[in-house]
This record gives structure tokens, C-alpha cells and sequence, in this order.
């Protein structure tokens, strides 16, 4: 039985924040701050002629102007992104120039006598375009605007064979849009020079310190050990705070180390929109073949994905829908090749799913459209061809009985057995010709998920865990906390080991100077990678204790049990000594070290870059979920009543703080289907602030049931793995897959706003 | 010019009075941030869309990135350094929110507390309807909701047991 893992604990980091104490990045200052801000471009495409800084610097209180001339290192970072555009703008966000002033209001009205000569270009603002040979380039070194290393491909068995063998094959198109995190805190850095180290040293709401102080070293040509990065309380990030953070540090880091003064620099809600990165919006066209029974025989897809002007992460993102474009099905033939495309628009980057929603919103409406056309149910369809223990994937990998868990069969007859899905279908179907405008409809959908980076990179991470000669004990990780929870995952691991109360473990904030780089956190990987780096961390840590406390009680190693801050001999309780005791013996009295590191790292996956074909992740999470829904026909506005879902996770460290990443999950991903829409006009921005860019409030909640799976996956700590990612993505295939069940309107595109829903299209465009 | 003009501004802030000299083109949300350091207070819009800058004004909860330091003139104000008991004993609302999962990033959470105060204040037994009405000018984007709900809804039982 565990003590404190399983359970649902308060977080460890609640208190700061329920009383309004967090330090959030625009919370910082400094003595002698400097305001910076940048100037944005224009126009989505344009020459640079001219830049006239002058009339801004002759501004009382403007102390510093730099533009892409005062970048004293490489301008150019990962992804192409300039730290300011010199002699081209490709796309609305870009920088040209960044002021420094003594105050917001001076600043703000500083970038305003930024004079900017520009030249206009024509320019590509959506997939199409940018495939069409004759639409321009939006870098010129790059004929067919496709993103370097953005091509992944599956192969598996003999597509044409499997087309050949289809009693029924089906063509079908599918678009989604781009959309923004939306995390409610805006980005804000703080740089402060550091004259010891020649360097500077950054704090703010940063999802990723090692890549942003890798990039700043660069930009300001110093060695990464002259760059010191330290996270800031983060108002929530979801894959967003990265790149125009990165911007925003290697912008303010400049000015910092020209004029030797801190500066801070905060994002309003419409700088925010403009210039950081949005799930990318995509095209994807499937053909699928199956037996008249409903085996599926074949799938070929081709997907594009818009990168916009500049993109670090196609690359990732597109690797990831490779491996799951196929959905969770056990499919013999399946030919997948997924491309990334430049625009002239607002760039892709990582949001919550890292290429899932998209994939299975395609993939799961598709299936819905093969069972109708087959005249089986979704639900049949699904069972038949869901992936089983001892299946294989597209990519050659066996879900081994014992390793890696299948429980999809299960878990999908759950949600539909909880809510009567069949016999309600059948009765929504038959009301689709009532006169009652609001027609009800019932929808399902099921994925599965490669847990952690897989075949993406190296799914290492580190830990630190310090014991102190109280015994308190101090944890650090090389990844970050942005309100999933992790820390307070992490703290219940050590305790558990440890075998102490909750209370005497504090968190460190990610520091880069201190803790081992161990890449980015990203893809739900906070707890399966950085948690079992804390597992290692700790379980040395007991082992050395246990060492002393067999001396100490005279009694074999094997024999000792720590538990409830005391450490006794399991054979004879009345022999035992208190944590602490054990602790001061170690340091006092040996002078032993209780500072551990844990270093975890799978190694990597090993795939052919021919076929895509490999082990692509050491294991995978499941999910499936049906929603209920009410739709008003004259209107087209749907509403959410009801979603079941259930979640296969291993174990869930912490089951409450699983819940809320499910709940919030599954909010965003009922966003992303219904309302959410970040709109370019020929790549300009609409979608401006909250009021343009919606975002469900209360009052869009459904009611919610979740049901967490657990399974003996060995591969997590404590048998824990991802969680936060896998809520969003069942949502917009269910609501469209429900949609359809209500209206017999088939819709291939998001948001199923009111307009698609009523008129089958937008208006605008 | 008009901007730089001071003003002279008397408030009360979690039961203090000040006496402050602002510039008049200031919003309630700078000079809570910026003049009195409660940092509480957070700026999500600046539009009156998220909620994040909520504070209690007389009573009721407004977005302070949405009214002029001069529009609060003689106001009383409650942010959420105001909760907290004499002693640093937290308020059943804060209890409850961390009980119940309802805080993720964090962002939110002030705002969405103060919302809730005002709510409980004047309907003690609320209806889940009535939180959702209540908090919907509070966005949050990491809960999905459902958690801060059962929060309002275990603060609002132990103050009706004669807890506040
Ligand atoms: S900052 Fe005031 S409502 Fe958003
Ligand atoms: S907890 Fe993050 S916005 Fe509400």
C-alpha cells in the first residue's frame, strides 16, 4: 500500500497562489528597470528600405533603440526566427525594433516614432498557396516553401495490395484552424546583467530555460555558461511560452548588456497573440479501404501542416502525427507522409497534443464516415479494428502482452455502455426529421498516445533531491512547473520513497546554472521522465540512509522499512529511529553526502528514416470518449450536455490533480472544436484580444465524468505516465461525430461554429 | 499635458486608508500593482475579457484594468492580500481551493476567489448555475471549471455551518 502516492494531496504549490502571492514574471522588478518594448511589422510581407530610430531616441527618457544592426552575435536563431527582422519582414509578427525607456508611457510612445520604410511583397497565407509553385517563396533559398526536416513518412505493408483487397474505399478531406494557447498571463521576461560573469542572467514565465538560454548565448555570442536562466511562477503555457519568449529574452538581453541596466519586458494580450506560436493549422486528406465487414484494410494519408514564417517545431510536431495518423487501429497497409509548409502568417508551434488534435480529429471523423457508408455502427467499427494486446502498430512495434498495455476494447464499450450510446443514436437519427429545432445528438471517439518524447529525442531528465540535517528535503528538476502539477507529483515520489511526511519537502524553481539540462518539458513527459529522475535520485538517497540505520539497529539492510519518518527493522517494529536521527547520523556523525542526482534516460528509439517504421515509443496512453449534445438548427449553436470519458494512464500519482488535467483538457479541446478560430486576413491578424479569440467560461462546461484506467505499465514511476496532453484530443471528432448523429450534416472543418454549422461554410474568408 | 497630470486619490485597500498622488491617466490596476505593490492583482486583457485584474469595489467585483484611479475616488477596496485573517488564517474560499484541485497555474485564481467572495456574500447557498453565472466573467484556461465550482460549493457549506 502506498503512504502518499495514489492519494489526492494538496498541492505543494497552492498556498502562494490562493493567496496571491506567486511571483509571476510581470510581478519582478528591479531597482533602475528598464521598459522594453518591440516594434512590430506592418505588413505581412515587405522590403525593410529604411528604419528611422532617431526621432525615438531623441524622446526624454528613451535610453536604448537597437534594431537587427546591434545584435552582437547571430540574429539568427533556431527555426529561422530573426531576434529582429533586417532586411525583410515575412510576417506581421515580426520585430524591426525594440526600445528601452525609463517607463511603460514612455515606451509605448517611443515605438510609436519608430519610422519604418517598407516596400510591400506579395505574399502565401495558406496551405494552398504555399504549395502552389507559382505563389512566391516566404524564404528564397526554399523553392517549395516545405519546411526543413518537416517530411515524415510511415510505411507499412502494400498500400495498393490493400486498396486492392477494399470492398469500400473512401476519400475524405479534413481542415483545422490555427488557435492560440490563451494561457491567461501574458508573457513577461526580466534581464538583469550579470558583470561577474560578463553574461546575463533571466527570469520570467519560461516553459523551456535550456533552449532559451542556448539561443540568448548565441544571439549575444557568450558561452552558455555566461547565460543563467531561472523560471518565474507560469500563468499557464500548454507549449506556448517558447519561442516569443525566446524573442522577447534575446531582445531584452541586448539592451540589457548595452546599457548595464535590468529590463523588463511584458506582453500585452494583442503582443501575445501576434507574435507567439499556435497549434498549426492543417489539411489533411485521407483515403481509407475496408471489408464489407468493417476490417480495415488500408489507410493513405497526406497531411500539410501550416508553419508560418518561421517554425522550430514542425519538425517534432510532424514526427509525432506520423506515428498516429493511422489512429488506434491495428490497420495491415498504411502509407502516411506528413508535411510542414511556410506562410506568411503567425507561425506553429507547440500547443497541447503536438499534432494529435488535428490527426484524430481527421482520423476518428473519418471512421464515423466509413461506419455509416459500411451501415455499422461506431461503435462496432471501432471495436473490430482497435488496437488488442499483441497487436501491431503501423510501425512495427507489438503491443506485448505484459509491456504494453492495450485496454482500448474495454474502455471504449465503457463510455458507450455508461450512456446508452447505440439505442440513443438510433433514436436521434429517427428524430432528425421531428419538428422540434433542437435535435440532440450522441458522438464517440478514441485515440491512443505515444507517452513521452519517443523517437522525437532523447527522453532524458534530471533531478536533484537534497536532504538537510532537520531532514527537510529539497527537490529540484530540470523541468519546469506551469500548473500541471508536476512538482507536487514529484514531492509525492521522494516522500513515498523516503518514506517522510509530505511537509518536509520544498521545491526549487528550474535554474539552469544549478540543474542539469535535460531538455524541454513537453509532451506530457514532466512526470514519466522527470519523475523516474527523481525516483533514482531518491532511492539512492535511501539506500545510504539505510546503510547507516542497518548499523545503527544492528539488523540486516533488507530488513528495513522507512515509513512515516521513522525507519524500523520490519521484523522487530519496537526497533527503530526517527528519519531525522537517521539523517544527522549520516552528516554529523559520518559526514556523508545526502545530495543525490538522478539521471534518467531510455535511450533513444531507434527508427528507419525510410519507412518511419521502429519502436517509436516505449509505451502509449488511451483514451475514448462519448459527448452528448443539443444543436438548435435555426441557430447552429451547439451545446455541450454531457461528456464520459476514460483515460488509461498507468497510475495516477496524484488522481485529483489527474482530473483537473483532464477537465481543463477537455474544455480546451471543446474550444478548439466549437468557438476557438485564430483568423488571418492575407496574413494579417484578427483575432486580436479575448474578445475576437473566445474562449469557453463557465458557462460552456458540460458536465464531466471522468474515469482514470490504471494498468501495470512498468515504464513510469511508480507505473505513472502521461496525462496532459491526452484530455484534448478526443473532443472535436466526438462533437462532430455527434453533429452528424443529430443533423446528418457532415462537417470536415473546425471550429463548428454557428456559421459552418448553419451554412456549411464561413462567412468570411 | 493632460497625462501627466496628478491627481490626489483616497482609498481604502484591505482596510487601509491611503492618500496617493497619481498620475491621473493611471487605471485602478496600475495603482494597485505598481503604487501599493499587490501584485495580487494580475493583468490578463486589459479589455475587461478575463477577469484576471478582479478586485471587490464597494462591494462588488469589478475589473480594475476597466476603471480609472480617479473612478475610485473615496471606494473601498478588497484584493486578495485582504483575505487572509489577522493571524495569516486563510479564508474558507482559499481553503476550499485548495482542497479541491481548483487551483492549476494559479493566474486565475485570485480573481476567480474574489468573484466567488462577492457571490457567497450575498447568496450563501448557490446553485451550481449560480456559480457558473457568477465566475463567467472569470476565464480560466488550465481547470476547465468543474474543480473551482466544488470549490465555491465546500467554502459555501463550511460558511453556512457558522465558519464567517
Ligand atoms: S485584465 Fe482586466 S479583465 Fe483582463
Ligand atoms: S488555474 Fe490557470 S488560468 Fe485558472
Amino acid at each position: 500500500m502506498y503512504k502518499i502516492i495514489n492519494k489526492s494531496v494538496k498541492r505543494i504549490d497552492a498556498y502562494e497562489k490562493v493567496t496571491g502571492k506567486a511571483k509571476y514574471g510581470a510581478d519582478l522588478n528591479l531597482t533602475h528597470q528598464l521598459y522594453a518594448k518591440t516594434v512590430y511589422s506592418k505588413y505581412p510581407h515587405a522590403k525593410i528600405l529604411k528604419i528611422d530610430t532617431r526621432e525615438a531616441e531623441r524622446l526624454e527618457g528613451v535610453v536604448a533603440v537597437i534594431t537587427a544592426e546591434d545584435v552582437p552575435g547571430n540574429n539568427i536563431m533556431f527555426g529561422k526566427f530573426p531576434v529582429l527582422a533586417k532586411d525583410e519582414v515575412k510576417y506581421i509578427g515580426d520585430g524591426v525594433a525594440a526600445v528601452a525607456a525609463e517607463s511603460r508611457e514612455i515606451v509605448e510612445k517611443a515605438v510609436r516614432l519608430i519610422k519604418v520604410e517598407y516596400q510591400k511583397l506579395a505574399g502565401v497565407f495558406n496551405i494552398k498557396e504555399a504549395i502552389d509553385k507559382n505563389n512566391g517563396k516566404v524564404h528564397s533559398e526554399i523553392e517549395d516553401n516545405l519546411i526543413e526536416h518537416s517530411h515524415h513518412l510511415l510505411r507499412s505493408g502494400d498500400i495498393e495490395k490493400g486498396f486492392k483487397e477494399a470492398d469500400v474505399i473512401l476519400e475524405r478531406t479534413y481542415q483545422t484552424q490555427f488557435v492560440d494557447q490563451a494561457y491567461i498571463e501574458p508573457e513577461a521576461i526580466i534581464v538583469i546583467p550579470d558583470p561577474y560573469k560578463v553574461g546575463v542572467e533571466i527570469h520570467g514565465s519560461i516553459q523551456n530555460p535550456y533552449s532559451i538560454r542556448t539561443n540568448v548565448a548565441t544571439v549575444l555570442g557568450l558561452k552558455i555558461n555566461q547565460v543563467k536562466v531561472v523560471q518565474s511562477t507560469i500563468g499557464g503555457s500548454f507549449g506556448g511560452k517558447d519561442e516569443s519568449v525566446m524573442l522577447m529574452a534575446a531582445r531584452s538581453a541586448i539592451i540589457a548588456m548595452k546599457t548595464g541596466r535590468p529590463v523588463k519586458m511584458v506582453l500585452t494580450r494583442e503582443e501575445s497573440f501576434l507574435e507567439s506560436s499556435k497549434r498549426h493549422a492543417s489539411k489533411a486528406k485521407y483515403k481509407i479501404g475496408a471489408k464489407r465487414d468493417g476490417t480495415i484494410v488500408a489507410v493513405e494519408n497526406n497531411v500539410y501542416t501550416q508553419g508560418g514564417a518561421y517554425n522550430n517545431k514542425a519538425m517534432f510536431v510532424n514526427w509525432r502525427a506520423s506515428i498516429h495518423a493511422a489512429g488506434p487501429y491495428a490497420i495491415p497497409n498504411i502509407k502516411t507522409d506528413i508535411y510542414g509548409v511556410y506562410t506568411n502568417t503567425v507561425y506553429g508551434g507547440a500547443y497541447r497534443g503536438f499534432s494529435a488534435p488535428q490527426i484524430v480529429f481527421a482520423n476518428e471523423s473519418l471512421i464515423d464516415e466509413l461506419a455509416e457508408e459500411l451501415n455499422i455502427s461506431p461503435q462496432e467499427i471501432r471495436i473490430k479494428n482497435c488496437l488488442k494486446p499483441g497487436d501491431e502498430l503501423g510501425t512495427g512495434q507489438i503491443l506485448l502482452p505484459g509491456k504494453i498495455p492495450a485496454p482500448l476494447e474495454k474502455m471504449i464499450n465503457n463510455v458507450c455502455k455508461k450512456t446508452d450510446f447505440e439505442s440513443k443514436r438510433k433514436k436521434y437519427i429517427k428524430e432528425r426529421e421531428s419538428f422540434n429545432p433542437i435535435k440532440k445528438g450522441i458522438g464517440l471517439s478514441c485515440t491512443f498516445r505515444g507517452a513521452g518524447l519517443g523517437g522525437e529525442g532523447i527522453d532524458s531528465a534530471s533531478a536533484t533531491v537534497t536532504i538537510d540535517i532537520d531532514g527537510s528535503i529539497l527537490i529540484q528538476s530540470g523541468l519546469v512547473e506551469m500548473g500541471q502539477g508536476m512538482r507536487t507529483a514529484h514531492a509525492q515520489i521522494v516522500a513515498e520513497v523516503l518514506g517522510v511526511s509530505l511537509d518536509r519537502i520544498t521545491f526549487c524553481n528550474t535554474d539552469t546554472s544549478v540543474t542539469l539540462d535535460c531538455g524541454p518539458t513537453v509532451a506530457s513527459r514532466g512526470t514519466l521522465a522527470g519523475g523516474n529522475a527523481m525516483l533514482i535520485a531518491a532511492r539512492k538517497l535511501l539506500d545510504r540512509l539505510h546503510k547507516r540505520a542497518a548499523i545503527m539497529l544492528d539488523c540486516n539492510i533488507i530488513d528495513l522499512v522507512s515509513e512515516n519518518n521513522f525507519i524500523f527493522n520490519r521484523l522487530d517494529k519496537s526497533r527503530k529511529l526517527t528519519f531525522k536521527e537517521v539523517v544527522e547520523e549520516c552528516l554529523k556523525g559520518q559526514g556523508l553526502s545526502l545530495s543525490a542526482q538522478g539521471w534518467y534516460t531510455p535511450g533513444p528509439e531507434k527508427l528507419s528514416s525510410e519507412t518511419g517504421r521502429g519502436n517509436a515509443y516505449p509505451t502509449y496512453s488511451y483514451g475514448a470518449s462519448v459527448i452528448e449534445l443539443n444543436v438548435d438548427t435555426q441557430t447552429g449553436k451547439i451545446n455541450v450536455e454531457k461528456i464520459v470519458a476514460g483515460y488509461e494512464i498507468g497510475r495516477a500519482i496524484n488522481p485529483q490533480i489527474v482530473k483537473g488535467q483532464f477537465y481543463g483538457g477537455i474544455l480546451q479541446g471543446l474550444g478548439y472544436a466549437l468557438i476557438e478560430e485564430v483568423r488571418n486576413k492575407d496574413g494579417y491578424l484578427e483575432t486580436k484580444n479575448y474578445d475576437d479569440f473566445l474562449i469557453p467560461s463557465s458557462f460552456d462546461m458540460p458536465e464531466m465524468e471522468v474515469t482514470i484506467y490504471e494498468s501495470d505499465d512498468p515504464v513510469g514511476p511508480f507505473r505513472a505516465k502521461s496525462v496532459g496532453e491526452l484530455g484534448i484530443e478526443l473532443m472535436a471528432p466526438a462533437v462532430a461525430n455527434a453533429l452528424y448523429n443529430a443533423t446528418g450534416k457532415r462537417i470536415r472543418e473546425l471550429p463548428l461554429n454557428l456559421e459552418r454549422v448553419l451554412l456549411g461554410k464561413t462567412l468570411r474568408k | 499635458m493632460a497625462a501627466n497630470r496628478k491627481i490626489e486619490l483616497n482609498i481604502k485597500v484591505n482596510n487601509k486608508d491611503y492618500k496617493l498622488f497619481i498620475a491621473s491617466n493611471k487605471r485602478l490596476l496600475d495603482v494597485l500593482r505598481d503604487d501599493l505593490g499587490l501584485t495580487g492583482v494580475k493583468e490578463g486583457c486589459a479589455i475587461g475579457e478575463c477577469g484576471a485584474c478582479t478586485v471587490i469595489m464597494n462591494g462588488k467585483n469589478v475589473c480594475s484594468c476597466m476603471i480609472l484611479a480617479g473612478q475610485a475616488e473615496g471606494a473601498e477596496i478588497i484584493t486578495i492580500e485582504g483575505l487572509e485573517g489577522p493571524k495569516g488564517e486563510l479564508h474558507p474560499l482559499q481553503e476550499a481551493f485548495m482542497e479541491t484541485g481548483a487551483v492549476q497555474c494559479g493566474f486565475c485564481t485570485p480573481g476567480m476567489i474574489l468573484s466567488s467572495l462577492v457571490l457567497l456574500k450575498n447568496n450563501p447557498s448557490p446553485t451550481e448555475e449560480e456559480i457558473k453565472e457568477a465566475i463567467s466573467g472569470n476565464f480560466c484556461r488550465c481547470t476547465g471549471y468543474k474543480q473551482i465550482i466544488e470549490a465555491v460549493q465546500l467554502a459555501a457549506e463550511r460558511m453556512r455551518g457558522g465558519g464567517m
